[in-house]
């Protein structure tokens, strides 16, 4: 017996939150070590810049000239994590465009693509900032310290937080882009995508 | 006659502007009706496959429009699209275009809890879905653990998850040998005759036309030929 759309009202709701949880999880568990290596870009990248950050806390030089060249070092790192990271998540959405062609046509909604991607990119950029810090700044940390700093472990926490939410904050971002953009895509042409 | 399901007046869709303009559709008016296998049949290029996505709600047309049920989809915004994707029309590709991280059963449970539901009441009635297209002993195995052919029956089954009152199958053996193609074939009439599935398949296949109710010609974006068969 079809259903008729004249008859039955459009329900305004996603299904349950944990529909979309279940996929996320799913997408991450099936797809191991494809998602492990985007993992691993973002904490590589992370790895880099707080390590930089620890050596620029532990610069205690005052020659002007150290300084500036230990925030140069520090800025361009972040800067290479962020474009690496970026490109990570963006080569690891555009590469499901079918995927989501195939969701939309099962009837999911925009923003329950755009919500399994925000569970999953949290889930892996979680992971790989927090690995990432707490290995680039670690192993920085033991180096400064066995050079003769006196860098607190304070010092280490600070910057393995604050790498831990560069990190997330900047994979959340650059996954949800791509994935708003492909969800409101017109089915046929994310279908269409080949990559 | 029976009821009509799809009607579309003066359908038109351009791609690009200005001289580079593609004109893949030239104002195409036709009716498709309930409980029907029609086969939409034309050259690579013709516009077949930019009607079939106007009539699935998959693309929008830039003139004229589609109405299923009577409901210009035109008029629809995104949410009550994914509304009418999920409950009026069923798909089935060519490429099978199962989620592949999850298993056969599970491909036919989401549908139906886009649909709103219950996840044990959509577990039961998946595998009846599951049973009607023959896979219900493999309802646990990933799409990667399917061959072509059982691929394409859990696509068959996902398309009918929420009683669609159209399914659209665009070349669904193009990726299957002969024998699995034609048992393909043979379901999908069975599901047309016996469970009353309106079928609409967009398809280059000698053994697809065989079996259709009616087939439309489709070449330089026009409607050019309705083939009655009976």
């Amino acid at each position: 017996m079809p259903n008729d759309a004249r008859t039955t009202a459009i329900k305004d709701t996603d299904p349950p939150f944990w529909v979309a949880w279940n996929q996320a999880l799913a997408s991450i568990r099936v797809r191991f070590w494809r998602q492990a290596i985007t993992t691993a870009g973002v904490g590589l990248g992370i790895a880099f810049f707080t390590s930089m950050q620890i050596q620029r806390l532990a610069e205690t030089s005052t020659d002007p000239g150290a300084q500036v060249r230990s925030v140069w070092l520090a800025g361009t790192a972040l800067l290479m994590c962020l474009v690496g990271i970026t490109n990570s998540m963006l080569m690891s959405v555009t590469e499901r465009y079918r995927e989501i062609g195939t969701f939309k046509c099962l009837g999911a909604s925009d923003s329950f693509i755009v919500k399994v991607f925000v569970l999953e990119s949290l889930l892996l950029g979680f992971m790989g900032s927090l690995l990432g810090s707490v290995i680039g700044a670690g192993a920085m940390w033991a180096v400064v310290n066995l050079q003769g700093s006196r860098l607190g472990f304070g010092s280490w926490m600070q910057v393995v937080a604050l790498g831990t939410g560069v990190g997330l904050l900047m994979t959340v971002v650059a996954a949800i882009a791509p994935a708003i953009q492909a969800a409101r895509m017109p089915a046929a042409a994310a279908l269409r995508v080949d990559v | 006659m029976a009821e009509v399901v799809v009607r579309t007046t003066d359908l038109a869709k351009q791609y690009g502007e200005g001289e580079n303009a593609v004109h893949a559709l030239n104002g195409v008016t036709c009716a498709i009706y309930s409980g029907e296998y029609l086969s939409i049949v034309g050259p690579s290029g013709s516009g077949k496959s930019t009607l079939f996505n106007m009539i699935g709600g998959l693309d929008r047309p830039t003139g004229g429009s589609v109405f299923i049920n009577s409901v210009d989809i035109a008029q629809l915004t995104p949410k009550e699209l994914a509304f009418l994707r999920c409950h009026t029309i069923g798909y089935i590709f060519q490429t099978f275009n199962l989620i592949t991280v999850r298993t056969a059963l599970e491909n036919v449970v989401l549908p139906m809890l886009f649909a709103g539901l219950s996840p044990e009441e959509a577990e039961e009635r998946a595998m009846k879905k599951l049973d009607l297209v023959g896979l219900g002993h493999r309802y646990h195995h990933r799409p990667a653990e399917l061959s072509g052919g059982q691929q394409q029956r859990v696509a068959i089954a996902r398309a009918l998850a929420n009683d669609p009152a159209i399914v659209l199958a665009d070349e669904p053996t193009g990726n299957l040998d002969l024998k699995t193609g034609q048992e393909i074939i043979d379901l999908l009439r069975r599901l047309n005759q016996e469970e009353g599935v309106t079928v609409i398949s967009a398809t280059h296949d000698h053994k697809m036309l065989g079996v259709s109710d009616r087939i439309f010609h489709i070449s330089d974006g026009k409607l050019e030929r309705i083939e009655e068969r009976t």
